[in-house]
């Protein structure tokens, strides 16, 4: 089952708020992890609604508003999200009240800590009584939402979907997920992460909205041909035999792949894996990467997606994202984008050009 | 090529019983397992009754034949007992493997661990096994190691309809041909941070809850994990195992009104009931008995209230809801009121609203207020209606 991607909206730690640009300049940090540039959140939220909303739930709102414009879709017939941690920053209100030994009276910071607060906000503000629902999945989290959607359009229980992936990263989680070896122990340059050769991620965060829907409009972006994820049990994937068949279960071969979006994170424990497929099967394709762009979080496959939709789009591959210098074709029909999370988690989307 | 779903296995964890026997013996003989917390260090002890499980952490390491020096919250237990249960009761440990997927619901994760320990977290390095435990795919993936299962493997947050929307998403999943069996459900442990919640929100009453009745005054929370095997029907048929129902109906609808408040007139409670049964394709006379939300909630009540009555008219089916037994599971309540409703039909029982005394006003019906026993029951209905809005209906249908 084909979605057709007819608007985006991207908050980022780069500036993407504007859907008729893509990535004139790339925003460098030398950051502990990267944070969202938020556009002024009063354009797109009633400021009395908005007084109470916590950072995520306006990134959210905000950026399925820009997806929906975008499309010139006023009511969708489906809300599906994806976020990790849903709002940290309200479940670390209530957390540090209680080791204070505080009672919580506010109950604003625990109705918005539960995860589906950014699709059911979404569907209030739009007045939508149409499916609703909400995936907590580590680095599946955003994928669950978009084979959600997918699989709407093939039952026919709807013909649009908003489909967003929303994760933040705050202070407190960052230092209590160092611990557990996630991230880099020191600032480091986005722009040059893939030369740090010491354990752990970049941290970052995001909110990417998708409006699909089964047919092509003219906004169209690009095809969003399948999704899948993969959750590695016996911890002894072969990665090269899995994206292999991936490919050919959709009737491709690599050659007919014009390029392939890596989740590089410049972590020397995990970054092999993409080694693997990029000096395997995948040698003779361009290879871009990402996450120097928007840190590593558990939805960054949001980003990834709304990259490749533009690079489609535009025929266009921005300067700072090329792996290797492969030319490439001349028109790039279709791009693979490959994420994987500690070697356990991993996901593949396929995207297609439009047909013209 | 929309194909029919059947539940094969059952497997509960609650403060009704350590698993389906217990359950059902409680359920037989009208015992809440409403009471006072022993195992959760919540400074509202003292001022709420609980439905708590009724086993220590250790206990329940010992009940899922896990070592003690493994990173457990104790989430991810009661999921892995109860997915068990329920693998094995559908004799899936018997047969050869087909398509198979792990759908879990949970909203509060790991937080039973992360609420102890996480003034450690912030400070030092004593408890570090148990930071990545704090999310909500962690008791999913334990429970995927257990079973093996690797075909599909996600995790649902919906608020209180979270089980609910993990039965829909499986059965939609084998209805479409991307699997041929599903272990879909949900798990839930207390934690003071959610008692804390609901304790602002103002929403937990003193005495056990009192579902429709005039004098409820909120909820009463629980704990614990449900979960059911459903198999293409087709599926179902290896090794000569016994079907308990079908999943024929299922219904997604948002209030899209408030973050934690339904409508007056329960729209989204009525939206969701009339696509399910749409999907059922029955006529909604057919339905004999709903198993309710029914919170004890001032608003939740009127609201589900008046939208059975709308969908309804004149022709109500038999009505309850077993918070009172089992205190309000939140995101295991779906799957767990799933299989207390199915029991009406392999058991032809209609189970209690316990605590209602007088019904409240703005209903015309009455709830059951006794177990019916030797009742013809062939279709049920169960609700789970979560905040943000996100209401999912269900319905059973006997074999």
């Amino acid at each position: 089952m084909t979605a057709y991607i007819n608007g985006t909206g991207l908050i980022s730690p780069q500036n993407t708020t504007n859907p008729d640009q893509f990535l004139p300049e790339l925003a460098e940090y030398t950051a502990d992890f990267l944070q969202a540039i938020h556009p002024n959140f009063k354009e797109y939220i009633n400021p009395i609604a908005a007084r109470r909303m916590s950072r995520l739930i306006k990134m959210g709102i905000t950026s399925a508003k820009i997806a929906l414009t975008d499309a010139g879709c006023d009511m969708p017939e489906a809300i599906i999200t994806g976020t990790g941690l849903g709002s940290v920053e309200d479940t670390e209100k209530i957390l540090s009240g209680m080791i204070s030994g505080e009672q919580l009276m506010n109950p604003t910071p625990f109705i918005q800590s539960t995860y589906n607060t950014i699709s059911s906000q979404i569907a209030i503000t739009l007045k939508c009584h149409n499916y609703n629902s909400t995936y907590v999945h580590r680095s599946f989290s955003f994928e669950s939402a978009l084979q959600d959607a997918l699989m709407q359009f093939l039952e026919g229980s709807a013909d649009t979907a908003l489909v967003g992936g929303i994760d933040e990263m705050t202070e407190n989680h960052l230092q209590i997920t160092r611990r557990a070896g996630h991230w880099k122990m020191v600032p480091v340059n986005n722009l040059r992460l893939r030369t740090y050769i010491t354990p752990g991620a970049l941290a970052g965060e995001g909110a990417a909205f998708f409006l699909l829907g089964n047919h092509q409009t003219a906004s169209t972006y690009a095809a969003l041909t399948d999704v899948k994820t993969l959750y590695d049990l016996k911890r002894n994937l072969c990665i090269e035999e899995v994206v292999t068949g991936f490919i050919s279960d959709n009737n491709l071969d690599i050659s007919q792949i014009d390029a392939i979006i890596l989740g590089y994170n410049g972590d020397v424990n995990y970054d092999s894996v993409y080694d693997k497929l990029g000096s395997g099967p995948f040698r003779e394709t361009p290879q871009l990467w990402y996450k120097h762009l928007c840190g590593d979080y558990y939805t960054s496959t949001g980003f990834a997606l709304w990259l490749a939709a533009n690079i489609l789009k535009h025929q266009l591959i921005p300067a700072g994202i090329k792996i290797n210098n492969h030319p490439g074709s001349n028109e790039i029909r279709r791009i693979l984008i490959y994420n994987q999370y500690r070697n356990i988690n991993h996901s593949l989307l396929l995207l297609t050009r439009k047909q013209s | 090529m929309t194909r029919r779903v059947v539940i094969t296995g059952i497997g509960i964890l609650s403060s009704i019983g350590r698993n389906l026997p217990e359950t059902i013996n409680s359920v037989l003989t009208s015992r809440s397992g409403i009471g006072r917390l022993k195992h959760l260090n919540s400074f509202h002890r003292d001022e709420f009754p609980f439905a708590e499980v009724q086993l220590s952490n250790e206990q329940l390491l010992d009940l899922a034949h896990q070592t003690p020096s493994s990173g457990y919250s104790r989430n991810a237990l009661l999921g892995m007992i109860a997915a068990r249960e329920a693998f094995v009761h559908a004799g899936l440990d018997k047969i050869p493997r087909l398509r198979t997927g792990l759908i879990s619901a949970t909203t509060v994760g790991g937080m039973d661990r992360c609420e102890l320990f996480y003034g450690d977290f912030l400070s030092n390095n004593t408890r570090n096994e148990y930071i990545d435990v704090y999310d909500c795919a962690d008791s999913t993936e334990m429970i995927a190691d257990l079973l093996q299962i690797d075909d599909y493997i996600t995790t649902i947050s919906t608020a209180c309809s979270s089980a609910a929307n993990a039965l829909l998403l499986g059965t939609r999943m084998i209805r479409n041909g991307k699997l041929d069996r599903v272990i879909a459900g949900g798990t839930e442990a207390l934690t003071s941070f959610h008692v804390n919640g609901f304790n602002a929100l103002k929403i937990l009453d003193k005495v056990p809850c009192r579902p429709f009745d005039t004098n409820r005054n909120g909820i009463t929370l629980g704990e614990g994990a449900a979960y059911l095997v459903l198999e293409s029907a087709e599926a179902a048929q290896a090794g000569g195992r016994e079907i308990f129902a079908e999943l024929a109906g299922f219904g997604n609808a948002c209030e899209a009104y408030h973050q934690t408040a339904s409508t007056p007139d329960g729209l989204g409670a009525f939206l969701a009931m009339e696509r399910a049964v749409k999907i059922s394709g029955l006529d909604p006379s057919a339905i004999d008995y709903i198993n309710a939300h029914g919170t004890g909630t001032d608003n939740n009540d009127v609201a589900e209230g008046l939208a059975i009555e709308r969908l309804f008219g004149d022709n109500i089916p038999k009505v309850s809801s077993t918070k009172p037994f089992t205190g309000h599971m939140t995101s295991a309540a779906g799957s767990a009121e799933a299989i207390l409703s199915i029991l009406c039909l392999t058991h032809r029982i209609i189970p209690p609203n316990l605590n209602l005394k007088t019904t409240m006003p703005e209903i015309r019906f009455t709830p059951v207020t006794e177990l019916i026993k030797n009742i013809d029951v062939n279709t049920v209905m169960s609700n789970s209606f979560g905040f943000g809005g996100n209401n999912t209906s269900l319905i059973f249908k006997r074999i």
